[in-house]
């Protein structure tokens, strides 16, 4: 991706420079507010110092938002339910709490999943809810939860039953982890709950770090069925319009024996088996770095960043695999597979990018797409101008090495840090030492260098963005595609500007490998250059 | 009839219905210049924003004041207190419905008290007078959106409407939750009659509206606050509701405080329900029902006739807000279609009343069920052996799952498009609705005609 220096322009006239319209996102807030934003709302600048070590400016990501600031953030339970544990479809999730949480969050996701038959568990399709009413906030609503996992264990026999918290629940008393335990010893069926109230932590992220906790604890190790000598696991893929499907093929043409997705796709015997795997490969650090971190502690699995979004990401990708394993039948395979799709892709591209070449685009979601999805636009020809995270860490933005220097505040430390210790017996020294072997050959594990150092000098990177702040970029910058979520979607199409739902995909996808990037190049370019927008008059010309 | 009120299972699996302050920023958006505000953790208000904006296709803003550990320990003051102020600076709105959240109401947050405070203390700061302030109280351990909404509209009149002088002329219109086609029509079909209508809410332009040609922080439309004042004043009080929280409505405040005069009736679906709304507008404006309505009336009527024979005899499970499900039970009553399982996630213990009374001539009166959620609602279909099923999108693997079509009417529907220009009320929506009907059932028919007829 591009790091130039030169030329960078928000806008073509050059009307605008990152610097202005910063100050002009910045005026309107109240002293102390600003005073907060300053330190999320940022322009690239990229200093290179004599060695040529290039330091980017500090990100105040990962803290409160503020009050009365209209977020496009989530809660810890949105990030728990609905992000990590939501895609598995064998275990029953039950949400303990008054209705709205679980009917919010029940198939709202685009996460697909394909059970191999009918026969085969799915509960996707179902919210379970303890729907507490006020007796339960006042005597405590232990007793319906206990009814409610009897429920769901008679009518599914489910292998595993997962507990989730919303807000009032800690704030009675009810001890969800003890209801868990002793119906998981009635029962004889894995059992285990979620602490994940929605006011803990600062957006959905808390609910990522919760919910790995609890995976790691309660299921990870559980089988210790050997697996092939190229066994994977995918971390961090969620299977949005059917992306883990596509991954999922092209693995499997490879050879490489792929244990479970964490968790697009996934079922509870997958991560049961997880520690088996020979390497993982991390998809979003964001959501799934401490899974990754754990089991390579507790196991000896090394992890590797990787990125199926972007055709040359995900050649990337899979070579960086096939590096791991050092193996020539393995390199071959991939080399295959690479050889196989790209005439498509290189088909595609010279029908889309001329018709996309220079086009402006800005990338506001999640926790990783705003940056993953950086390759799919420049391999259209397309400029990311200004992006940012959701609900991401410094390490996302500024790389993994500002992780010492990340300082933990109250929000953070009330998500419990797990002490993980090498497993006596079955810490594997053959995959920590292959992983010392290959570092040594400059293959790079447990790297990420975030999403600033790939965009451009003097990009505009904005933390948790806020409606307010929406605007006024589209104002001043009139960016050619705009990329949020649905809550934003509308509001950027009443200006005229086409808003690319990267959360749900606008229902469409999958984006990910090379078909999918295919399909990216269809869609973007259908987008932006779409006659509809013509008859809108944007706010930006005068009437 | 045969109510059935106690579910068997303690959990809801899927549910039907949504939470409480759903309900209320709905209402909320609908009072113009006014941001809703969710005091609780964020997450509430993102969650309410999706689902809404899945609906209505529009923008959706809900502030929050973002709960945090700390928070929900110490109380939400501070947080409610920069929350407020926030708007205040960035969206200049005229007025902030507040409405509170499970977390807020269960750690018992003083929300008038810290309301008050503010406001004396904004006027210490700065001698300009903060907006105006509505606050609901809408724990998601009570009730369903629809209590919400109910809540958070005689919120709003309780707070604002003044008495003084009567207003000949001046109409309150309380529109229940329906599309913003609907609110058009209701307006245009009060001020047919001569009368001056103060729709609340009225949501209508705000999420159906255009694009813009400048920035709105607040988008354009909604009832002012300025008229909300007057509904003390006002005529009457047209206010369209079923059994759910009838004492509770703001008509019943209305006419307890101000004297007045509430007229309560179901939603307008059907002729008959219709013409109750009609004549009663007769009545309040001394005049005859204007000839484009009567005309209307005569037309739906006529299609009455003419689709008889592909709707009579089909049994309907009809689903959704309890004033929406009895109403819509009297308008499939009356065309001929046969009500079979008329149920509500709703509770209020007079769904079974309501229906009764809406479809009075109905021979097997169908079974109803409150309280239900789509599990008990789906095994309880696949014994009534429906060929239509009526409610929202939630209602889709149901149908799915009995084979039947699902035409959709009420909130959520986001698995179709225009939801917002979906018409239910008066002769028109009716017509269109009967349309919709008829037509979803003839394809059923032609789908499955061997020769592919096409002529039916």
């Amino acid at each position: 991706m591009s790091t130039e220096t030169d030329a960078f322009s928000l806008t073509p006239d050059q009307a605008v420079t990152s610097e202005s319209v910063r100050d002009d996102l910045l005026k309107v807030y109240p002293k102390k507010a600003r005073r907060k934003r300053e330190k999320q709302v940022l322009v690239n600048r990229k200093e290179a110092d004599g060695d040529g070590v290039v330091s980017l400016p500090q990100v105040g990501a990962n803290v409160r938002t503020i009050p009365g600031i209209i977020s496009q953030r989530g809660c810890t339970y949105a990030g728990c339910k609905g992000v990590i544990l939501g895609p598995t479809r064998d275990i029953v999730n039950i949400t303990h709490g008054p209705i709205g949480c679980g009917f919010y969050s029940w198939l709202t996701r685009r996460n697909q999943t394909q059970a191999p038959t009918d026969e085969h568990d799915n509960f996707m399709t179902y919210a379970f809810s303890t729907d507490m009413q006020d007796e339960n906030i006042i005597f405590g609503g232990e007793k319906k939860l206990r009814a409610a996992i009897q429920e769901a264990y008679d009518l599914f026999k489910p292998k595993a039953i997962a507990v989730f918290s919303t807000c009032p629940v800690g704030l009675i008393g009810d001890d969800v982890h003890q209801v868990a335990a002793e119906m998981k010893e009635k029962l004889g069926v894995n059992i285990f709950a979620f602490s994940c109230e929605g006011y803990k932590g600062v957006s959905q992220s808390a609910g990522h770090h919760i919910a790995n906790n609890q995976i790691f604890k309660h299921v990870i190790g559980e089988d210790d069925t050997s697996r092939g000598k190229w066994s994977v696991n995918l971390m961090g893929e969620y299977n949005i319009g059917g992306d883990a499907f596509l991954i999922e093929d092209l693995l499997e043409r490879c050879g490489i024996d792929l244990v479970a997705t964490f968790s697009g796709n996934s079922t509870y015997d997958q991560f049961a088996n997880s520690h088996m795997a020979e390497l993982n490969c991390v998809m979003c650090h964001r959501s799934i770095n401490y899974v990754a971190d754990m089991i390579e502690t507790k196991y000896g699995t090394p992890w590797i960043k990787v990125n199926f979004i972007g055709a040359k990401a995900t050649a990337k990708s899979l070579r960086k695999i096939a590096e791991y394993f050092d193996d020539d039948e393995l390199t071959q395979n991939v080399e295959r597979v690479i050889s196989e799709e790209y005439p498509a892709v290189f088909e595609a591209q010279k029908k889309h990018k001329p018709r996309c070449e220079g086009k402006r685009a800005m990338l506001f979601v999640g926790g990783s797409r705003a940056h993953h999805y950086q390759e799919l636009f420049a391999e259209l020809g397309m400029k990311t101008i200004a992006a940012g995270y959701e609900f991401a860490h410094r390490d996302d933005y500024e790389g993994r090495n500002v992780i010492p220097d990340i300082k933990v505040d109250a929000d953070s430390r009330n998500i419990e840090e797990l002490h993980v210790d090498p497993d006596p017996e079955r810490y594997d020294h053959g995959r920590h030492n292959q992983a010392l072997a290959r570092a040594s050959d400059g293959v790079a594990f447990k790297e990420y260098d975030g999403l600033m150092a790939d965009m451009p000098d003097r990009a505009l990177v904005i933390d948790d963005i806020n409606h307010w702040e929406s605007d006024l970029l589209i104002k001043k910058i009139k960016p050619d595609i705009f990329c949020a979520g649905i809550k934003e979607k509308y509001v950027v199409q009443k200006m005229g500007v086409p808003c690319k739902q990267l959360h749900s995909y606008d229902y469409g996808g999958p984006y990910a490998g090379f078909r999918g990037a295919i399909n990216f190049y269809e869609e973007i370019d259908r987008m932006v250059n779409a006659k509809v927008w013509s008859m809108v008059t944007p706010p930006w010309e005068d009437a | 009839m045969k109510p059935k009120d106690t579910p068997n299972f303690v959990a809801t699996r899927n549910a039907c219905k949504m939470c409480t302050p759903l309900g209320a920023c709905l209402a909320f958006s609908g009072i113009e210049g006014c941001v809703p505000f969710l005091h609780g953790s964020q997450g509430c208000s993102t969650y309410i924003r999706r689902y809404l904006i899945s609906h209505f296709r529009e923008p959706m803003d809900i502030a929050s004041s973002n709960f945090g550990e700390q928070a929900a320990i110490f109380g939400g003051q501070s947080n409610l207190t920069t929350g407020l102020n926030n708007v205040i600076e960035s969206y200049q709105p005229r007025a902030i419905g507040i409405a509170t959240t499970c977390l807020s109401e269960t750690i018992g947050d003083d929300v008038s008290m810290f309301l008050n405070e503010f406001r004396r203390e904004h006027a210490d700061d700065s001698g300009a007078a903060p907006p105006v302030f509505i606050h609901a109280s809408t724990p998601s351990y009570t009730g369903s959106h629809f209590d919400g909404y109910v809540e958070a509209v005689r919120a709003a009149v309780e707070t604002l409407a003044e008495g003084g002088e009567r207003e000949a002329g001046l109409v309150n219109v309380l529109p229940g939750i329906v599309s913003p086609a609907d609110l058009r029509h209701l307006r245009e079909i009060v001020e047919g009659f001569g009368l001056e209508p103060i729709v609340l809410p009225d949501y209508a332009d705000r999420l159906d509206g255009p694009s813009w040609l400048e920035y709105r922080r607040v988008p354009e439309g909604g009832v002012p606050v300025a008229d909300i004042r007057r509904m003390g004043r006002a005529a009457a009080t047209l206010e369209l509701g079923g059994p759910a929280k009838a004492d509770a409505a703001a008509g019943a405040w209305l006419e307890s405080r101000h004297g007045v005069t509430r007229r309560r009736m179901g939603l307008p679906i059907g002729v008959r329900a219709t013409d109750a709304m009609f004549e009663t507008l007769e009545a309040i404006s001394d005049r005859p029902t204007p000839k484009p309505y009567a005309d209307e009336r005569g037309r739906l009527i006529d299609s009455y006739v003419d689709a008889h024979k592909y709707v009579f005899g089909r049994r309907a499970v009809v689903y959704g807000e309890e004033d929406l499900v009895a109403a819509m039970t009297g308008f499939l009553a009356e065309v001929g279609v046969t009500p079979v399982l008329c149920a509500s996630g709703g509770r209020s213990g007079g769904l079974a009343g309501a229906i009764a009374a809406a479809a009075p001539r109905l021979a097997d009166p169908p079974t109803v069920m409150e309280g239900v959620d789509f599990e008990e609602l789906t095994e309880a279909a696949a014994s009534a052996d429906p060929d239509l099923i009526v409610g929202h999108s939630k209602g889709y693997k149901l149908a799915r799952r009995l084979g039947a079509p699902l035409v959709r009417v009420g909130l959520p529907i986001h698995d179709r498009f225009g939801a917002a220009r979906m018409m239910h009320l008066g002769y028109r929506g009716t017509q269109q609705l009967f349309d919709r009907i008829v037509n979803t059932l003839l394809k059923v028919k032609q789908d499955a005609s061997e020769p592919a007829y096409t002529y039916l």
